[in-house]
Order: C-alpha cells, then structure tokens, then sequence
C-alpha cells in the first residue's frame, strides 16, 4: 500500500516543555490511523505541526514520498492536510459558504463567486449524505452541523489526509454514528484519516492503527485488535482500574431539592426546562448529558449566578432560589467551577490569593475592612501541605501549576470548608490519569464524610461508575433518572440524544 | 419660505464639506476596527494629515501633491502604529492616546520651525470646485450634490467602493474574518499580520487625507490642533454607523450638519448654545453602544492583539 | 500580595530607559531645529528646579497628574480602561466651582472640604455613568469614556459662555471662586498649594486599598477574571461601579485642584490634557502609588521646565508633548516585549524547580 504521508523524527520543544519528542507517524491510503493520549500527551502538537500552524524544531514530513515541511497554514492546505480542530475555527458571523472559501483563491481573484460556491459546497454535502444550507450563519447551526461544515471545509479544500481532533466530545452517540458513516465513505474514496482521541473505546472501534503518546513521546503503534487494557497501560504508563471501588453508604436526610426549575441561556432562549430532583446526605447524584445541554445553567441556577424564571431550589428545607451567590455559598454550599481556568481560578494571582478566595471576608481571614495576609498565608500553606499540591510556595502564580494541581487548589478551597453540598462540574475534564484518581478519591472521601454531591459529566464512564443515581439531561430537560447498575450505556446513549426513559425498549 | 430653503440648502452644502473628513476618517477607520484593530490615534494621525496636507501643497504649490503628502505621511504613522501594535503586541488603545499627543507636539513644533512664529500663516493652493454639467443645474439637489469640492466627490465614491471590497471581494471577506477571529483565518491560511498591517496602513492614509482636507479644503492653511475632536468623532460616526460604509456615511453626514450648524451659530456671534450640537455625536454614539438605539455588533477580536506560538 | 510590592529590576528599567531615550530623541529634534539641546535643557532644568517657584511650580504640575494618574490606576486595576480622566476633570472642577462660587459667610473649614468633596462626586458621577453603561448595557469603556470627555468639555464652555459665566465681562469665565473655598499656598514665593498634600493622602489611600483591604482583593479579582469573581460570590458588577466612582471622583480632585488651588475661576478648556497625561503618568509609574509619585513630579518638571525651555532657548514648549509621546510608547512596547520574555523564560525556571514535567500546557 502506499504512503499517503510520514512524519519522521518530529521534534517541537515548547519554552519549558518538549511537546512531541522524536515522534514517527505514518498514515496509509483508506485507512484510520489513530492518535491515542492523555491530555497533554502531545497529540495535537504533533497535528498543529502537521497543519502549518507550528513548525517543529526537527524533523521531516513527507507528503506521499516527497519532503515537504509545511511554513504556514496555507501550505499545508495546500498539500492536501485538512484539520478539524476541537475548538471549531469558524467564523460564526459569517455565512457557511464565506467560512469555507475563506483563505482560498477565488477565480476571479479577488471577486467572490458565491453562487459557485454554495453549488459546489451542496456538491460535497449530497455527496456525503450531509444536509447543509451554504447561505446559513454559522452562530445559526447546532454543534454537530458545525462541525459538518468543518469537514466540508476540509474536503472542499481538496483534502486527502482529514485530521480529525476530539471530534466525539460534542456529538450525541447517534451523532457519532453519523461521524463514522461518514468516515466510512471517505475511505472508500482512498482518503486517510487521523483520528485524534483519548476514548480507548472508540478508538478501537474506528481505527485500523493506533499509535499512543504519552508526555510528549510515542510508545508505540499496534493494530485495532489491541486489548483495551493494553492501550490503557500504553497511554498512561501503569496499570489502570476501571471501575471505582465505592463503599456502600446509606443515604441520609434531603440536601438538595429542584422542582420544576425553568431558565433561560445567554442567549434567552429556554435552556432548563421543568428539572426536578433532589440530592441526599451521603450520595453522588450525576447528571450526564452531551455538553451544552443545559448542565451549565442549571448549576448556575443552583449557586445563585443565574436567575430562575420558575420553580424553587431547596437546600436542606430552606428555599434558597434566586438569592444572592454569597448567600448561597455561606450556607454550605461549594462549588467547583465547570472550567478552571476560566471560572474557578485567577490564573496571574497567587495561589493564596486564590486559596482566600472563599474566606477573605470572615475572621480570621480579615480584621474588619482589612485582610490578614500572615494568618492567609499560613493557612494556604497547611492546605497545600493537606492536598499534596506541588508548588514552590505559596506565592506562586496559578497559571504556573499544571491542570492537576490547579484543580486540588480548587478541591482545597472547596472542600476544607466542609460543605454540606458540592457541586463538581467536570471535575475531571482535561486532566491526566493520576490526576482523575485523585478527584475522584476525593468526591468519595466527601461522600463517605456525609456530604450530598451534585456531579455533572459528559463522560459516560466515569459518571455510571461514579454516582450512585443519575438523571441524564438532554435540551433542558430530565430524559428520565436511573440508577448506573440497574442501566446499560447503550440505554444511557439513547437518553442523551433525547430518547425518554419510559420510551427506552 | 425662500429664505428658508436657501438656508437649508447652504447648511447641506455646508454639510456635505464638513462631513467630508469624517467620512475620510471613518472609511479608513472601518478598515482597521473591521481587522480587529481600534486606533484612536487617527485623531493625531488626522492632525499629522492637515500639517503633511497643507506642507506638502505650500512646498509644490499644489493642492494635489500636498494631499498626496498627507496620504504618504498617515500611511507611515499608520506603519508605526501597525508596528507598535502588531509586531510588538503593544496596547491599542494606550498607543494611540500617545500618537495623539505626539501628533500635537510634532504638528505645533514643525509648524512653528517651517512657518515661522507670530506670523500669519503663507496662503497656500487649496482644493478647488467641481461643477458637473447639466447635473449642477437641478433645482436644489444641483448644486448640493454637484457642485462640490473634489474631494467631497471622492469621499463619496469610496462609500460604494468600501462595501464592494467588503462584501463581494476576498479581501474583504479576510478582514472580516481577522477582525472576528484572527485563529480562525489563521487556520483557513489568512495571513493575520498581513492584512492587519495593510488595513492600518491603508485607514491611516485615509486619515491623513482626512486631516489634509481641513487645511486645505476647508480652509486654507494649517493651525494648531485644527483637527478638534474630528478623529474621535470618525471613530463615532464608525459605531453609530455599526462597521458599515453606508451606515458611516449616514452618521458623518448627520454628525457634519451638526457641525455646519455650530458654525453658523458661532459665525453669527448669535447667543444660541452651540455646544450641544457638538455633544449630540458623542450622545448619539453612547446611546448606540448601549443598545438603546438599535444594535451596533463590533467585531469580536477589537483591540486584541493575535499572539501566534511557533 | 499585590503586584505592586514585587519590586522587578527587569520593571523598572523600562521606564527609566524610556525616559533617556526619549529625551535623547528630544534633543536630537532640537538639534534639528538648528538649537542647541543642552542650552534647551539646562533651561528646561532652571525651570523645573532653578528655584522655589520652579520647584513650586513642578509641585503645582504634578499635583494633578497624581489624581488624573490615579483615576487611570483604579480603573485598569479592576480591568477598565478609563480614558476618561479629562472629562471627569472638568465635571468635578464644575461642581467645585459650583460650591465654590456659593454659600458665602461658610467657613474656610467646612467650604473648602465641601468644594472638594463637591468635585470628588462630580468627577465620580461621571464615572459611575461609565460604568452604568458597562454593566448595564455592556458599553465598551474606551468608547464611552472617550465620547464623555468631549460632551463635559463642551458642557463647561456652555457654562462659561452661558449660565455661569461671570458678568459683565466678555470672557468666557466664571465668577471668583470665594476666598474661603481657596486651596491655602504652603510655599511662599510660589503658586504651591494644599492641593498637594491631598495628592500625597490619595496615593497613600491607594496602596492601601489594594493591599490591605477586602474591597481591593475584590477589586483585583474582578479586574482580572470577572467570572471567578462572580464564582466566588463577589458582586462584580457593583464593584465596577464602586471603583469608577473612586477613579472619576480622583480625577474630580484634579479639577479641584486647579480651579480652586491655581486658576480661582473656572475658564473654558481649563485642563491642558491632565488626563491624557494621567495614562502616561501611570504607564511610567507602573500603577504603583510610589511610581506615579515619582513619574508625576517628572512630568511635572517637564510642564514646568517646558514654559522656561521656551522663554531662554526658544525651543516651543510642545517639544515637551514629543517627549511625552515617546516615552509612553516606548514604555508600552517596552512592557509589550518584556512581557511576552517574562513569559517564556518563566516556563524554563519552572522546569528546573519541578521534578516532574509539567505537560497540560501545550498540546
């Protein structure tokens, strides 16, 4: 079979950091070559390199036999590599057919014809059994027509080899299914796909190849067949226990109570939708969903940041809907923010000013208006000690910590002031293995000490191995609440895409 | 009755001449915020203009080469604020407060080294009438519309111009989309800096023309901080105008004919107070940022700096 | 802490190198002029120190770059840019006069702290507008501030030429401002006034605040990701309109200080810039009390010096505005490039001092 492209001896150094060291790669004509780590393994280095958007500081690429090192973007456009990043790059002002010629040379240089465009773009679209409308707004289309238009972009740049990144973290399990379909018939016409993931699962189930980073080395490359375990010795260095041993606690007394909670989005538009449960002493109560479903609105509902248009939320028999964030919080409430460093920490203050962020405003935090730095510091540095969070010191910037670390800052914070309800969105996410354990080593420490926990994820795993009941959320509304062992993730999935629990079967 | 429609029709004439420079600023400024770049050292680059303009025409004797002067001379402030902003990510908006004040201390110290202290400014050649024939002689509009000096022609047709390159032109469709989200043209293979140094060079010559057109359209020598408040008023008429060239024009003319009043007002010595026509852009401008009258939609990466790892 | 106490030689130089620069840059257009630049500066040194009135006269410059400097430092520490300054000047210098021009039989004690308070709340009414827009209609800051300073300037020369304007004389000014409303000299032979030891009170309050007190920890959490603060249970949005009343209120101060402590009246157009050069004054302080000290009587110096420069060496005093330009941008690029070293030179210390790699960053 032919080489569609090989990367050989690829070598990026970050400023501190070697992101991909040494790395071979090499995809063939019709197949699936996958790119399996953790989060920060180097997998999308190695990717943005083959893009055009880093340039490695060693190394060759050759593109079907010839050396080719890309210098910009456009280049490695040019040569056939299409990207799908995570974080979609797509314009959301602009219309469908403006993003996807965006960059490219029209004919008539410089006149756009749109109308060849938009005949051209519906060309792929039909094609690929993808229904798009070229003259939408992008800011107008769900998550997964974006990211259709993402991959229309790329074949309509004449793409050979498809980078796709994390493509799965956004969709719904039938929208998965749609991806790969679709994957399927890319390969038939001899194109190559890089698929990037840290799902072990998945990765199996679409690869023909699987080469696994970690820290920024490759540890190797095998065959589809590979037994889960393996790969999950590959990708994280040790042996790996699935499962999560929990204790069987009883549950206690009402913590929490939701009924009927209506709210609205930034946007305006309805994203709760008639929720109600409620979250006892003692019990992991999980809500999965697919991201964007309404999670984010309803813990801020629940920590007082966003207002409820109806409904009531109850906190230990007190009705606390619609109060103030700090009132809410001083009752014994805790959260950990849905993404830390964007809501839960300041990444260029230190990490007592951080720790403090919680407490400043009681004794003995502060004397009247004034703070008590000394007594702050040396409080931040017992729970630094407590936590096991690596840090020269207390006096040193967040932004300085690794994503494991940032998140026990958070943990300490959260949890020393030993709330009677936590609220852990995605505590997890972005972290790598070690750091995952030790969340959730902590969430059940919490569960064991009696404290009612309110747990969101989109990792299907982790949140049936976690909780001890779960409601899955899907538009806002509750699909129906099960309990993990009594459920399959097939039943899970269909609820996720909007299935209700009594339609299941 | 006469009388009345006579003065009208002056105020609009009127209009049309001190709307010109604002709407110079303003396209040129639509250009640059367009890229996500909000420079409000075009007020300073406007008063580099009106020396450059009036320098330039004094030294060739000849209006055109002074005006062209004005476009070289904004276009390299334009490449030194592109620089600062660009290559070294230095802060936008704290740059052009300090063009502004460069701007003032350079045009007065060359203004009184080249032309001399307490002497009346040189006369100097200045933008003469068009009349288009048969047009010019339609009761009313005709010598409103056609009957203009050049230059206001010009700053029209580049009305029409702008929102062709915007809307139908690839280069208009890669400004947007810088302005919007420089990572993402990045990836499409825009280059990010490239557009973004031609947009500031480009506005800021149209700037400088701006800035030339008040000393030597309006009138006919230079004079210290002559430009008053113009530039930030181009940048006004930008988002009252919400980013687009149609809507620039409207506000420049709505924002000129409060000016040609003003000017009138404070000509006839009359007791009326002027000022709250000069105040009525900037309390328009607010208003359309708050939301209150419609809803003006800037571009998102205004005034952020593209940071690029290699 | 706050930044402000982690004193950085890498900082300092900036500023320090700037500011030779850009008088090297100064003295080379002086040059050009066909003048000579150390005629030029030593006049400019006989002007800014030569004697007690120079040196007065440097104190009257800097009193209110320190408030116009401020104003800019309280907002930028809770993440607004207040390019507003000049607009809030002129608002607390109106009502300054306002009480000032009034209530005659008050005694000194209560009329000249109720002028002064008059013009904290004018110039802070005028920033609190600002941050009404802000967080009530998410109007960008730079754009409004901007706008506002030309509506208050226009406002005053409506009041001078109108309402307020001091009959029967053809000037546009207002009446005297009463005796007892006046800010006392306290340095004889000089115009030096009282105006500046509440400069000094204003900077010592400033550090402070940041430093000490609950509302500044707040304030430096909100300047620097809003969203934690709301996480945490802070009211941002009040803490916006708390700080833009302190900085516009600060910068009220300056209008105080020069109507009721130099000019007497209020006239049209009576700020020179204070607070265009306020942003400078901050820039080159680093937005720390003890810098904006210093970079205030510096450039109170070159305004003062500036006037002398002009008479003894005939070079115009808008040589100073050069200078002034210059050392803004060279501050700012020089913070711009320094920062973006400081960034990757951190990652590299960061790897010696822990063991283990820190990945999680790029990937």
């Amino acid at each position: 079979m032919s080489k569609l492209l090989e990367m050989k001896n690829i070598t990026k150094r970050f400023p501190g950091v070697i992101a991909n060291d040494n790395i071979n790669f090499s995809l063939e004509k019709g197949n699936v070559h996958s790119l399996l780590g953790e989060n920060g393994a180097g997998k999308s280095t190695l990717m943005s390199v083959l893009s055009g958007l880093y340039k490695q500081d060693e190394g060759e690429i050759y593109i079907k036999g010839e050396k080719n090192n890309f210098k910009s973007p456009n280049d490695a456009i040019k040569n056939g590599i299409g990207m799908v990043y995570q974080h979609f790059m797509l314009i959301p002002r602009l219309t469908v057919i403006e993003n996807i010629i965006l960059g490219i040379k029209q004919e008539k240089e410089p006149l756009i014809n749109e109308k060849k465009a938009a005949r051209e773009i519906q060309e792929i679209a039909d094609k690929y059994g993808m229904d798009i409308d070229p003259y939408a707004k992008v800011w107008q289309l769900s998550v997964g027509e974006q990211q259709r238009v993402e991959i229309i972009k790329a074949l309509y740049r004449g793409a050979e080899i498809l980078i796709l990144d994390e493509p799965t973290a956004v969709l719904t399990p039938q929208e998965i299914e749609e991806l790969f379909n679709m994957v399927e018939q890319l390969l038939k016409e001899d194109k190559g796909i890089i698929f990037i993931s840290h799902k072990i699962e998945e990765v199996r189930n679409i690869s023909d190849k699987i080469t696994v980073l970690r820290e920024g080395k490759k540890i190797g490359t095998v065959d589809a067949t590979a037994k889960k375990k393996k790969l999950a010795q590959m990708m994280v260095g040790r042996e790996v226990v699935f499962t999560v041993d929990k204790d069987n606690v009883s549950f206690g007394k009402e913590v929490l109570k939701l009924e009927n909670i209506e709210a609205q989005n930034n946007k305006g538009l309805k994203a709760i939708d008639k929720v109600s449960f409620e979250v006892h002493k003692g019990e992991i109560y999980g809500i999965a969903g697919v991201d964007g479903n309404g999670q984010s609105e309803l813990i801020e509902v629940i920590a007082g940041l966003r207002k409820a248009d109806n409904g009531s939320v109850k906190f230990l028999n007190e009705d606390i809907t619609n109060q103030e964030p700090r009132s809410i919080l001083r009752k014994g409430v805790a959260h950990i923010p849905e993404d830390r460093q964007v809501c839960g920490l300041v990444m260029d203050m230190d990490i007592k000013e951080n720790m403090v962020m919680q407490d400043y405003h009681e004794a003995p935090h502060c004397n009247g208006s004034f703070l008590d730095w000394n007594y702050i510091s040396k409080h931040t540095n017992d729970l630094i000690n407590q936590y096991n969070i690596k840090a020269p010191s207390e006096k040193e910037e967040a932004r300085n910590l690794s994503g494991g670390n940032q998140q026990k800052l958070i943990l300490a914070r959260e949890l020393h002031r030993e709330p009677e309800l936590l609220l852990a969105m995605h505590p997890t996410r972005g972290l790598d293995v070690g750091a995952i354990e030790y969340v959730h080593e902590k969430l059940l420490e919490a569960r064991k000490e009696g404290r009612a926990i309110l747990f969101v994820s989109t990792e299907l795993d982790e949140i049936m191995n976690i909780s001890d009941r779960m409601a899955v959320i899907y538009e806002g509304k509750i699909m129906g609440e099960v309990k993990p062992e009594e459920v399959t993730k097939e039943e899970v999935g269909l609820m996720m895409a909007g299935t209700k629990k009594e339609e299941l079967k | 009755m006469e009388n009345i429609l006579n003065l009208i029709q002056n105020l609009l004439i009127a209009d049309f001449r001190t709307a010109t420079p604002i709407l110079l600023a303003g396209i040129g400024l639509i250009y640059m915020y367009r890229a996500g770049i909000v420079n409000i050292g075009v007020e300073g680059t406007m008063l580099i203009g009106a020396f450059a303009g009036s320098y330039g025409a004094y030294i060739f004797n000849n209006v055109w080469m002074g005006i062209l002067v004005a476009g070289i001379v904004g276009g390299i402030v334009g490449a030194i604020f592109a620089f600062l902003i660009i290559t070294i990510k230095a802060d936008q908006i704290v740059t052009g407060v300090a063009i502004n004040i460069l701007a003032i201390g350079l045009t007065t110290t060359l203004n009184r080294i080249l032309f001399g202290v307490n002497t009346s400014p040189p006369e100097i050649p200045s933008i003469g009438k068009i009349s288009l024939p048969y047009l010019s002689e339609i009761p009313f509009i005709g010598r409103l519309l056609f009957n203009q000096l050049s230059m206001v022609y010009l700053a029209l047709l580049l009305v029409p111009i702008t929102y062709y390159i915007f809307y139908k032109t690839t280069i208009g469709l890669k400004i947007r989309a810088v302005g919007d989200h420089p990572k993402a043209a990045d990836t499409a293979g825009v280059n990010v800096f490239k557009v973004r140094y031609w947009t500031t060079i480009f506005g800021s010559m149209l700037a400088g023309i701006g800035g030339a057109f008040l000393s030597t359209g309006i009138l006919s020598f230079f004079t210290e901080d002559m430009v008053a408040g113009r530039g930030f008023i181009a940048l006004a008429a930008v988002i009252f105008g919400n980013w687009n060239p149609w809507g620039v024009l409207g506000a420049s003319l709505l924002f000129g004919f409060g000016d040609a009043i003003q000017i009138r007002i404070q000509a006839m010595g009359s007791n009326i107070p002027y000022q709250f026509l000069i105040m009525v852009p900037y309390l328009l401008t607010i208003t359309a940022l708050a939301g209150l009258v419609g809803k003006v939609n800037p571009p998102k990466a205004s005034a952020e700096p593209y940071i690029k790892e290699e | 802490m706050p930044a402000d106490t982690k004193i950085d030689i890498k900082k300092i130089a900036i500023p320090i190198f700037s500011v030779l620069v850009s008088f090297i840059l100064g003295g080379i257009i002086i040059k050009m002029m066909g003048l000579s630049p150390s005629t030029a500066f030593k006049a400019l040194m006989q002007g800014g120190i030569g004697n007690i009135n120079a040196l007065g006269e440097t104190f009257v410059k800097a009193t209110p770059l320190v408030f116009t400097a401020l104003s800019y430092a309280f907002a930028y520490k809770a993440g607004l840019i207040n390019i507003g300054a000049e607009g809030q000047l002129y608002m607390g210098g109106f009502l300054a006069t306002l009480v000032g021009t009034n209530f005659q039989g008050l005694p000194m004690y209560i009329h000249l702290p109720l002028a002064i308070i008059a013009a904290f709340i004018g110039g802070g009414l005028w920033g609190l507008v600002v941050a009404w827009l802000k967080v009530r209609f998410n109007a960008n800051e730079i754009i409004t501030t901007v706008m506002l300073n030309y509506i208050a300037m226009n406002w005053i020369s409506y009041l001078v030429t109108g309402p307020m304007k001091a009959p029967p004389g053809n000037y546009p000014q207002s009446k005297d401002i009463l005796s007892t409303a006046l800010l006392p000299n306290i340095l004889p032979g000089s115009r030096l006034h009282l105006g500046l030891l509440l400069a000094v009170l204003m900077l010592i309050f400033y550090y402070i605040f940041f430093k000490k007190t609950k509302t500044g920890y707040e304030t430096r959490i909100v300047g620097r990701n809003r969203k934690a603060a709301d996480y945490a249970g802070m009211k941002s949005k009040k803490l916006s309109l708390l700080i833009m009343f302190i900085a516009g209120g600060v910068a009220g101060l300056a209008g105080a200080s020069e109507i009721l402590g130099i000019q007497g009246r209020m006239i049209e157009g009576f700020s020179p810039g204070y607070g265009f050069d306020g942003i400078a004054v901050a820039l080159l302080g680093l937005n720390s009390s003890f810098g904006i000290g210093l970079s205030a009587i510096f450039f109170g110096f070159l305004r003062s010096g500036g006037n002398m420069m002009q008479m003894l060496a005939q070079v115009p005093v808008s040589v100073i505005s050069i200078i002034t330009g210059l050392v803004i941008i060279f501050v700012i690029a020089g913070q711009a490039i320094s920062n973006n070293r400081i960034a990757g030179l951190q990652k590299i210390i960061d790897l010696f001092k822990r063991s283990e790699p820190n990945n999680g960053k790029h990937s």
